[in-house]
């Protein structure tokens, strides 16, 4: 060994004694299901789209978010946001305000009009989408990405479905829904109105169709049996909301009471006072816990002075009065007559019971199952009769437009299968990223932005929209609360506390690597990496 | 005043790197161009945090010198595990000469460049609790008495870890080593004896004494620089955690020496000739028995029974720490 004077050992040459035989665990990165994305009901990657929000880049975040859902502006004002519920940040602080993002992106686009990447080529096949509400928005916007040509058939005069006709526009402005409708219809698919199907193997028969999905929703107002006056004045809650989009408002009187406890309740409670009426009383036969409606809604409906009388039922309707009868909960939690009545002022009865589907299209068509009024479907959302598909309010699930929007999606996905002659196989699901997995020191303290609301003196007496928008300071500031639970954000923890430095940082977006060579499996990264995306894994020999 | 973290979310804030961030703000370990001064295949146990600290101490201070520097090594564990002949882990100039005599040979390392007139060549020393508060003790008082123009950092891990955990001037009170056994009716090291280091080197009116820990990792950086942009002697003590001999798990390295601030056993500071300029605050304040109880050394005091009286008596250490540095937000400075 010829060295220069005074050095004796050259430098770095430890890289000789491999350490990393030393090794009984080692480090491996995964990748894990966050809460939002598993719980997103349109199967939407919110943590992916977050990711580029984070760093201002929202059209990528937008792109991203409309790979799975068409209608970012939509969704962020209508959607119940099951991944808020799930949201991890929830044990910390508070729930990221996903929605609220997704509202930003969705008018962010709007603003810009950035439209759709062009379908890529054309597969020569033809799909019928029969109703334009989410669920056929959806399914129209994929298969159309996906090749096909589609065309939606709509019985009503105006697209949008329910999300015009039964969301009023305090919490839906009408031209948010229009510039999302259009740039789904700028992707080369035909709309259709005023086009009711009466038989779909007609109509599949006479422009030949290769496939059809049905979406024609539940718009028919269940009824129920309430003895009643020749002059008291009851009417549906579908069609009260469905007149609001006409020219003739329905005439409620001053005080309107609404039958139900759903969500479709508080909206003509809510839109009743709006119109003028004094009292606007939900009567419902359960209590507070057992109410279908979204808790949130409420808490808006009696901001805004909506009043609701709990374990109630109607006995009788009179002129301008009605019968209430007291219930109370068993021990199984079911209302039961107490028998004790009292009086309620009231010009108008509106019933909100549910909704039935008018199956009346599918009479004749072999295969088909048809229980508790609803359509059976297969998991790849096909009927028994091959070839039509069904989602949205007219098969057996929960009825809000995120899920007829990701039925839209998971049908489009098995049609497009289908129509190739092959088997949609959805990817395995990763192991989910609990909040145990997570080392929430690193992630710094930052409460939820509310987002502002109109006055109630407003809400009470114009349609405006009641919930406004976040600005660009706001959303980013809510993006970036977002933990990234179970993926690696590149946040370098595991390169920085790796005392051998065996953890290789890649470069930008392409993460790290283990040097097995060296690490010795001392399990540092993986107990400092925030999110959770490093497992130990025992060594085999 | 103390290290401001950057009020960034999701990360940045006390991650090691953040992508969001602009490089000149990101961290020196964030970089995937830094120094590895200390590189692979040193002999350090699993999860070894003076190996850890001293990577982050010296690729600071390579950062802050545009790589001209010159470190001395003192005898320890440091020494012994980056350094068996015919290998060495150090990519830097790089010297060992003995245990006790490191602030000397750096004072004449700074002397003979200045000679040379190569001041722009800069000389840190270190060593670890044992070479710095015992051995190598009255060679740094001189260094610091002589205002000699080098950083002297202390890799603290509170034992004489590389001969087989014997109790040093730094060993916390109750904890086990070889030489205060678990035995008795008072178990461990006692109470009321050791040094205050970094107290003594405030004593001497250096301009620059900071304490860090390898749990925080952007102020550690940050103090790093500040001493390098000072001439003189600067002394940084910083908390190394050690699995082997405090008897803790290797992945709890940072963990045990974050809770070692969260308590208030060990304050982070900086002070300038004598006087604290900025302490890190608390920020989720944690009992001391949260520290304790990962660690064996501390595990007579849970086992058979729990020695409240004594556990009480390390809290009251630490709540004295968290006055008298003003460690909470609203405490008195």
């Amino acid at each position: 060994m010829r060295k220069p004077f005074a050095i004796t050992l050259d430098p770095g040459s430890s890289l000789a004694n491999h350490t990393g035989t030393w090794r009984t665990f080692r480090p491996v990165y995964v990748d894990r299901l966050p809460p939002c994305n598993s719980a997103c009901p349109a199967g939407e990657n919110v943590q992916g789209w977050l990711a580029h929000a984070e760093s201002g880049d929202y059209e990528a975040a937008w792109r991203l978010l409309t790979e799975d859902n068409p209608m970012p502006a939509v969704m962020g004002r209508v959607c119940y946001h099951p991944c808020e519920t799930k949201c991890n940040r929830g044990e910390l602080d508070d729930a990221v305000g996903i929605n609220s993002v997704e509202r930003f992106l969705g008018d962010e686009a709007i603003r810009h009009g950035w439209k759709f990447d062009a379908p890529a080529g054309s597969s020569g096949k033809r799909v019928l989408i029969v109703g334009a509400g989410p669920s056929g928005l959806s399914a129209a916007y994929h298969l159309a990405r996906a090749g096909h040509a589609v065309a939606v058939h709509e019985a009503g005069p105006v697209a949008g479905g329910m999300m015009r006709f039964g969301i009023p526009k305090y919490r839906l402005p009408r031209a948010v829904l229009e510039a999302e409708i259009a740039r789904i219809l700028a992707l080369g698919v035909e709309l259709k109105l005023n086009a009711k199907v009466a038989n779909i193997l007609d109509a599949m028969k006479a422009h030949s169709f290769d496939a059809a999905f049905l979406a024609v929703g539940a718009h028919i107002g269940k009824r129920a049996y309430i003895p009643a006056g020749s002059s008291s004045k009851i009417l549906d809650a579908v069609s009260v909301l469905r007149s609001m989009e006409g020219e003739a408002k329905p005439m409620l009187g001053r005080r309107v009471v609404v039958y139900g406890g759903g969500n479709t309740a508080l909206d003509v409670a809510r839109t009743a006072k709006r119109l003028g009426a004094t009292d606007a009383i939900i009567v419902y036969r359960r209590t507070r816990e057992k109410m279908p409606a979204h808790d949130s809604e409420l808490e808006e409906a009696l901001q805004e002075g909506v009043l609701v009388k709990w374990l109630s039922t109607i006995k009788q309707a009179g002129e301008s009065s009605l019968t209430v009868e007291k219930m109370l909960l068993d021990d199984k939690g079911f209302p039961q007559p107490t028998g004790e009545l009292e009086t309620l002022e009231a010009d108008s009865l509106v019933l909100a019971l549910g909704q039935d589907v008018d199956l009346s299209l599918l009479e004749g068509v072999p295969g088909l199952a048809i229980e508790n009024g609803v359509v059976k479907v297969g998991p790849n959302m096909m009927t028994g009769h091959a070839g039509i598909f069904a989602g949205g309010d007219m098969v057996p699930s929960e009825r809000t437009v995120t899920v007829a929007v990701g039925h839209g999606k998971k049908a489009a996905r098995h049609i497009d299968s289908w129509l190739r002659g092959a088997t949609y196989a959805k990817p395995a699901a990763h192991a989910p990223a609990g909040f145990d997995r997570l080392n929430t020191w690193y992630y710094s303290d930052a409460p939820k932005t509310l987002r502002p609301t109109l006055d109630t003196v407003r809400r009470q007496s114009t349609f405006e929209e009641v919930t406004q928008g976040l600005d660009e300071t706001n959303a980013l500031y809510e993006a970036r609360r977002c933990l990234s639970c179970g993926n690696c954000f590149e946040c370098d923890n595991c390169y920085g506390v790796c005392p051998d430095n065996a953890v290789v940082k890649l470069g930008p977006g392409r993460r790290f690597e283990v040097n097995y060579d060296y690490c010795k499996g001392c399990g540092l990264c993986a107990e400092e990496c925030p999110c959770g995306a490093i497992d130990m894994v025992a060594e085999n020999n | 005043m103390a290290f401001q973290p950057i009020k960034f979310y999701q990360t940045g804030t006390f991650t090691v790197g953040n992508r969001l961030l602009p490089p000149e703000t990101r961290s020196v370990q964030a970089n995937m161009r830094r120094t590895n001064s200390l590189n692979s295949g040193h002999r350090a146990c699993q999860g070894c945090g003076e190996a850890l600290g001293a990577r982050y101490a010296i690729d600071a201070a390579m950062s802050a010198t545009a790589n001209q520097l010159v470190a001395v090594n003192a005898t320890g564990c440091l020494e012994v595990f980056s350094t068996p002949y015919p290998e060495t882990s150090w990519q830097i100039p790089w010297i060992h000469s003995l245990f006790g005599n490191a602030a000397a040979v750096a004072t004449g390392v700074a002397a003979a460049l200045k000679v040379k007139n190569r001041k722009h060549v800069r000389v840190i020393a270190q060593g670890g609790d044992g070479g710095t508060t015992d051995i190598g003790f009255g060679c740094l008082s001189g260094m610091f008495e002589r205002n000699d123009d080098v950083l002297y950092v202390c890799y603290d891990n509170e034992a004489y870890m590389n001969t087989g955990v014997q109790r040093s001037s730094a060993t916390p009170p109750a904890a086990r080593t070889a030489t205060t056994m678990a035995v008795g009716s008072e178990p461990g090291n006692v109470f009321g004896q050791g040094k205050n280091l970094p107290a003594i080197a405030m004593a001497h009116e250096i301009p620059y004494v900071a304490t860090a820990t390898i749990a925080d990792l952007r102020d550690l950086e940050y103090k790093v620089k500040r001493a390098m942009e000072i001439r003189g002697a600067r002394y940084l003590h910083i908390f190394v955690s050690c699995p082997l001999g405090w008897g803790h798990e290797s992945e709890l390295s940072i963990r045990i020496a974050r809770l070692a601030q969260e308590t208030g056993l060990f304050p982070v500071f900086e002070a300038k000739r004598g006087e604290v300029t900025g302490v890190s605050k608390i920020r989720r304040q944690k009992p001391v028995e949260d520290y304790l109880r990962p660690q064996k050394r501390f595990a007579h005091l849970f086992a058979p029974s729990p020695h409240v009286e004594t556990i009480a008596a390390i809290q009251a250490i630490a709540d004295r720490n968290i006055r008298r540095y003003g460690l909470l937000d609203g405490a008195a400075a």
